[in-house]
């Protein structure tokens, strides 16, 4: 999943007491696991919380799709093109299929898609790392695909349908995706040349806290989840995320026999988990507040594609007009 | 090409002809992976490039089967230089703004569909039924970008002068594509390739139908062709396309798997 950091607005949270009957009667729905839809009455915030969610869930969709297009002009063979464009033809989808989801809350996707171009509203800190080498198009599938897989599956039982539905749908292609990603530096580590196997050792190297960051800061520090957790937006903690993906990563990554950039990172017989080592957390909100290697250029490449792109969907309407005309002319 | 070659070699040449030209625009279309002016764009573009790329390498693996020099049908795509290419210039030539890239798609479109066509009824049962799937991919893309010649055509006063200026550029490379050498003279005669009095017809009734309905003007009968592409001579451009697209075969080229 690719959204950190979700604004509520709650400082604490309402007691049912302290709720209004429409609120308390929605929070009972919630809590009985019956799914909200669009025409339902909604608190404000939650209304809200969702679209910032669900935008920067989609904004994270396109955007992620950069680092894909820097290689698939260099993709290897005709095999991994066909997958690796075929993989960005899903998320441009998946992109869609999430803002009209968020449409449905009363939404704009152009005005949302203003607020990303005008820094306002955020993408996963991830696409803001670049893809030096085609090993890297392994390690997003397999390492960030698989991080998103981790919060997405868990998202498919959020109280919100469309944004439920829109994950269960997305979670079956992520999880195609994550397996040819992962396939890919299979291959490489297993038939491929010296070189191959260090450049992908060296793709894990540079993803692999990059990765463990998509889960968000660590609960202490996580001040909006409390709400969202109350209203199901959100049903696991950003620790616990973290935990699970780590602990169904290691064991893929011995087997590819590489290693991770964590000397901490070993099992715990007694917790029943790997523990791991601290992650850098200064990294990780200078990557937020827009530092990133790579968070210009993103964002450069999207206001071009869209602002560059507004004389064409000016014509686009302009035909569209011209011919609803000419038909009632005609009738 | 000499005046003696067989028909297989014309075959071979031919099915290169067709799997570079397909590899080629699939490879500029995906130069605009996160560039295109709207996400539904972006979608429709990276499915074109998929039927395109997906084409060619049918096109490459029966190739790399008549040729049987041990080469397959990565290495044709990944290991070939520009001088043995043989994509049609229009395919090469860069992006631009929306109206070349949509003028070039096209141009290429009515020229591939009509000679998609012709392939389906092909008495080798190989190129028939690659043929068949690909007619139906094709027919699609020929709409959508004949829809949006249209759009921009007859849109606004910006679109219209853009695509106007996109038709008159690319129309020097349009000969090269449509009119037949002896290869594609002799993949007639065997009853392969269309007519190609036919083929220059189809598409110059139909790309001039679309201009008209766009409110563009085609260009002038008998303005000067650019030629080239079927000796292997390119514009400057393909030799950037193919240093990127064959990057990683060149530099690692003991790498057997990727």
């Amino acid at each position: 999943m690719y959204a950190q950091l979700v604004e509520t607005g709650a400082k604490r949270l309402k007691t049912l007491e302290e709720m209004s009957p429409e609120e308390r009667e929605f929070q009972m729905k919630v809590d009985a696991e019956t799914k909200i839809e669009a025409k339902n009455w909604m608190p404000e915030g939650y209304r809200k919380t969702l679209v910032r969610q669900m935008s920067q869930h989609a904004h994270s969709e396109v955007v992620g799709m950069l680092p894909e297009g820097n290689w698939v002009t260099r993709a290897p063979t005709l095999k991994r093109k066909l997958q690796l464009m075929a993989k960005i033809q899903d998320e441009a989808g998946h992109g869609l299929y999430l803002y009209s989801a968020m449409e449905t809350l009363g939404a704009d996707r152009d005005e949302e898609i203003d607020k990303l171009h005008e820094g306002k509203v955020k993408y996963s800190s991830i696409f803001n790392y670049p893809t030096l080498s085609w090993a890297d198009m392994g390690t997003v599938g397999w390492l960030v695909d698989g991080a998103a897989i981790v919060n997405q599956v868990v998202l498919q039982r959020t109280s919100y349908g469309p944004y439920s539905r829109a994950m269960i749908r997305i979670c079956k292609e992520e999880s195609f995706h994550q397996r040819q990603g992962y396939q890919i530096l299979l291959d490489m580590m297993r038939e491929g040349t010296e070189e191959q196997k260090q450049m992908v050792q060296d793709s894990i190297n540079r993803f692999w806290w990059p990765a463990l960051m998509m889960f968000g800061p660590s609960d202490a520090d996580s001040p909006n989840s409390q709400q969202s957790m109350a209203w199901k937006i959100k049903r696991k903690s950003n620790d616990e995320l973290r935990q699970m993906f780590i602990d169904q990563t290691v064991p893929q990554l011995e087997f590819l026999g590489c290693t991770a950039p964590d000397p901490d990172l070993k099992w715990n017989d007694e917790r029943g988990h790997y523990d791991f080592g601290e992650i850098d957390w200064q990294e990780f909100y200078e990557v937020l507040k827009g530092n990133g290697p790579c968070n210009k250029e993103r964002i450069e490449t999207r206001k071009n594609a869209i602002n560059g792109g507004a004389w064409v969907r000016e014509a686009a309407k302009a035909y569209a007009e011209k011919q609803q005309q000419k038909q009632q002319n005609a009738a | 090409m000499s005046n003696d070659i067989t028909q297989n070699e014309a075959l071979q040449e031919y099915l290169l002809r067709l799997a570079d030209s397909d590899m080629i625009l699939g490879q500029r279309l995906c130069e605009l992976c996160g560039k295109a002016p709207a996400l539904e764009e972006e979608m429709a573009l990276m499915n074109v490039a998929l039927d395109l790329v997906g084409q060619a390498r049918n096109w490459y693996e029966y190739a790399a089967e008549l040729l049987d020099d041990g080469r397959s049908a990565d290495d044709l795509a990944f290991r070939r230089d520009a001088q043995y290419y043989r994509n049609a210039l229009m395919v090469e030539q860069p992006n631009g703004d929306y109206a070349v890239t949509m003028a070039r798609q096209f141009f290429f479109d009515a020229w591939h569909y009509f000679t998609l066509q012709a392939l389906t009824k092909a008495p080798d049962e190989r190129i028939a039924s690659i043929a068949a799937k690909a007619t139906k991919e094709s027919q699609y893309h020929l709409r959508r970008s004949s829809e949006w010649v249209r759009r921009l055509g007859d849109g606004t006063e910006e679109s219209h002068e853009r695509m106007q200026a996109a038709v008159d550029d690319l129309w020097r490379f349009t000969g090269d594509m449509i009119e037949a050498d002896e290869v594609e003279r002799q993949m007639f005669e065997a009853g392969i390739g269309p007519d190609p009095e036919q083929l220059v017809a189809d598409w110059k009734g139909l790309v001039n139908e679309v201009l008209t309905e766009a409110t563009l003007t085609p260009p002038p009968e008998g303005a000067w062709m650019y030629r080239g592409a079927k000796e292997g001579h390119h514009t400057e451009h393909l030799g950037f396309i193919l240093a990127e697209m064959q990057f990683l075969p060149r530099a690692y080229p003991d790498a057997k798997t990727w």
